[in-house]
């Protein structure tokens, strides 16, 4: 079982001889996902807004290569997405189209254009179970007829009908390309043999129409005019109307973007999460977890294992067993501590994304967003950032522009903590008094806006507007979102556990050597004076550099003083972004840019948990006012600080501008 | 008139799109000029959320100052 994962714009995928190329293409969230599963048997990730499946996955079905492409809806250069899915489109011995039945008028102009390209094609109908119950009639046999392609409708994820696709992929033909567009498109066969890529050029390709060396067509416009009128006329013979809009989804879709009721809902959606997470699993779930079942049952008996072959004081014997040992300290915070958390998070999200929230959030926090240099579909990586902020640093690739991907990625490495870290911040934010964690909350929230809105200041260019789509809103299947759930919580534990492993070996082997005490004392003066902290805080973040919830983790288990508690999360949270983070983020961005967001975060880090540490000092922490006013003295001070950016910048604009 | 204009509920008609990507893009949901259009909400200093038939924009409001409409 092959599964890789090409993010270039190139992909060259070993085939074996007389295997074709069965290409999956389709608009967001049509299905692709789950038909591609049928087909190769592998579970891909499924969800409800544009943007998910970023990387291609591919796989084998009875010996001929599935692709799967990004969700677009066209194919062209606008974006990446669309880039990536044209070339695998275009060197597709089969395409299969998926299509909404749900969103006809929107899916067709992809269909049409695929169609256009000249590649035989089958057309997957899929959520007919959905157009059905909101009163649309569908006239397969026309549509098929008007297309030239065979059409099957089906419902993917109760699996109805799939089995027709399986004969359907070999019987594929090209279908009607349009006869305009096939004259055109003869004019150039002289020069370009592919007729997708004449087709490409003709509508004005730049990247196709440079490899032949030709000027992009110029007829753009008309010709997707003309498809869309095309698109509009199969609709009228098709589709039948029978009734409006659902008034219960049309009703909670407004209550969703409308912000007087829509930040409160989403306000309600985090307490719930909060409550769920931070209180219940970080709590009760962990409290078994962790204390009854990995430190009660679960450490004796490895060091009783390990003591029964090797003395537990010798060196081996404190690595594997001691204090920070691979097989005691590992295993718990992993299995025990982390694990539950990182499961209910990813339930919330996954959640949100099978329901079609989370554009409906873009939506509602564009406003916002363009404050810090963003727009509304920023929020999406910022979210996903609070599950794993690995994963959506990748997915900033959703982002307009350059700009927009550098500051979102560096809000994500700075300010979003990640589900574990969240977890285990939560879980300790639940002891203290509220208006401590008011203090946390609102330093990183200051933090995020001061930085988004420094870099906006200091960034060249502007914001690029909003325009997305707005999918259905649709009541998830619990199966789906447990699937889900389970793929990428299982994902974060392959890959936080050789992380995990290291930071503790590193621990380990710091502490043996005696490093690790002469670190705690040269780190004094910035832990003990400047942060107010005990030295042993030193720990926690040497082993936050490998993973930030690693770090927080191991604040958990020291004794702290409520206000040490928020100026050792206030430090842990802005600090460096774990090893897989960053090293994603050197994959995304330059590395000199990333060399730099890295360094930034230690500065900003120790800077603004100092600042409280000291303002605290200062202030006194014995009444709740006195730790309003830190806050507040807080949000004086970056206010300031982005007054004189402003100032500075209106007066000097060319010379602090940061090169690209 | 300009979309940021136009209030919730209001049927308007696109007369022009400046930007040539944001047409196309529009033009693939169906969205072009001379099309009929239903203003589904308005987000106070945001997008403006707009529709035909079943299909559902949102439009920032800096795009939505810069695109020309017509009452219907």
């Amino acid at each position: 079982m092959a599964n890789c994962c090409h993010n270039s714009k190139e992909t060259r995928i070993e085939m074996p001889p007389g295997a074709r190329r069965i290409v999956l293409a389709g608009n967001p969230n049509v299905g692709k996902s789950v038909i591609f599963n049928y087909l190769t048997g592998m579970y891909v990730d499924v969800s409800n807004y544009p943007g998910t499946t970023l990387e291609i996955s591919h796989g084998h079905y009875e010996g001929n290569l599935v692709i799967d492409t990004p969700g677009v809806y066209g194919i062209s250069s606008f974006n990446d997405e669309e880039r990536v899915a044209r070339d695998v489109i275009l060197s597709a011995d089969v395409v299969v189209n998926v299509v909404n039945a749900m969103y006809l008028e929107r899916d067709l102009f992809l269909t049409l254009q695929i169609i256009d390209t000249g590649v035989p094609t089958v057309v997957v109908l899929n959520m007919v179970d959905e157009a059905e119950q909101n009163g649309l009639k569908i006239d397969y046999e026309k549509l098929s007829q008007l297309l030239g392609v065979r059409i099957i409708p089906t419902v993917a994820i109760k699996k109805q009908n799939l089995d027709q696709l399986k004969s359907a992929i070999y019987e594929a033909l090209p279908g009607h390309v349009d006869k305009k567009i096939a004259e055109k498109i003869l004019t150039l066969s002289d020069q370009v043999k592919n007729k997708g890529e004449a087709l490409l050029i003709l509508e004005g390709d730049k990247n196709i129409a440079k490899k032949y060396n030709m000027q992009p067509g110029t007829e753009q416009e008309e010709i997707y005019l003309h498809r869309r009128q095309k698109v509009d006329s199969i609709i009228n013979q098709i589709v039948q109307d029978t009734k409006q809009n659902s008034a219960l989804s049309l009703f909670i879709n407004r209550l969703m973007i409308r912000p007087c009721t829509g930040i409160p809902l989403f306000l309600l959606a985090l307490y719930i999460m909060y409550k769920t997470i931070g209180v219940f699993v970080a709590g009760t779930v962990v409290g078994f977890t962790e204390e009854t079942v990995m430190v009660g049952i679960y450490e004796p008996f490895a060091r009783h294992l390990v003591s029964q072959i090797i003395n537990l004081n010798s060196v081996l014997g404190t690595i594997l067993a001691g204090e920070f040992g691979l097989l005691t300290m590992t295993v718990t915070y992993v299995l025990g501590l982390l694990m539950p958390l990182v499961v209910g998070f990813y339930f919330f999200l996954s959640l949100f994304e099978d329901s079609g929230y989370l554009p409906r959030i873009a939506a509602l926090s564009d406003r916002a967003l363009t404050g810090i240099g963003l727009n509304g579909r920023a929020i999406i990586p910022l979210i996903l950032g609070f599950g794993c902020v690995t994963v959506a640093t990748i997915t900033t690739r959703l982002l307009g522009s350059e700009r927009e991907k550098r500051i979102a990625v560096f809000l994500l490495g700075l300010t979003i903590p990640c589900s574990a870290q969240l977890g285990v911040i939560a879980g300790m934010l639940a002891k203290i008094a509220p208006q401590f964690i008011i203090l946390y909350i609102s330093v990183i929230l200051t933090v995020l806006v001061a930085t988004g809105t420094i870099l906006h200041i200091l960034l060249p260019g502007n914001t690029s507007d909003l325009l997305i789509d707005l999918p259905p809103l649709r009541l998830p299947s619990l199966k789906n979102v447990l699937t889900k759930t389970w793929t990428k919580s299982y994902q974060f534990l392959l890959e936080a556990f050789p992380l995990f492993a290291l930071g503790a070996l590193l621990i380990s082997v710091l502490q043996l050597t005696g490093v690790l005490a002469s670190l705690q004392n040269l780190l004094s003066p910035l832990t003990m004076n400047w942060l107010h902290l005990p030295k042993e805080s030193a720990n926690a973040f040497i082993m936050g550099i490998v993973r930030r919830d690693f770090g927080a983790a191991g604040l958990a288990n020291m004794q702290l003083t409520s206000l040490q508690v928020i100026v050792a999360l206030i430090t842990i949270t802005l600090f460096v972004p774990c090893i897989a983070s960053i090293l994603v983020i050197f994959k995304e961005r330059s590395k000199k840019e990333a060399l730099l967001m890295w360094l930034g975060t230690w500065v900003i880090a120790f800077t603004v948990g100092g600042i409280v540490a000291q303002l605290a000092h200062l202030i006194g922490t014995t009444t709740p006012w006195q730790i309003l006013a830190i806050a507040a003295a807080v949000w004086t001070i970056a206010l300031v600080l982005i007054l004189v950016l402003k100032y500075f910048k209106k007066q000097a604009s060319p010379f602090i501008t940061i090169e690209n | 008139m300009t979309l940021d204009k136009v209030k919730y509920g209001q049927r308007f008609k696109i007369i022009h799109i400046p930007n040539e990507s944001i047409k196309m893009q529009t033009i693939r949901f169906g969205i072009s000029e001379g099309e009929s259009l239903l203003c589904d909400e308005v987000i106070p200093a945001g997008p403006i959320i707009i529709r035909k038939n079943r299909q559902q924009l949102a439009i920032g409001r800096h795009l939505a100052a810069k695109i020309k409409v017509e009452l219907d």
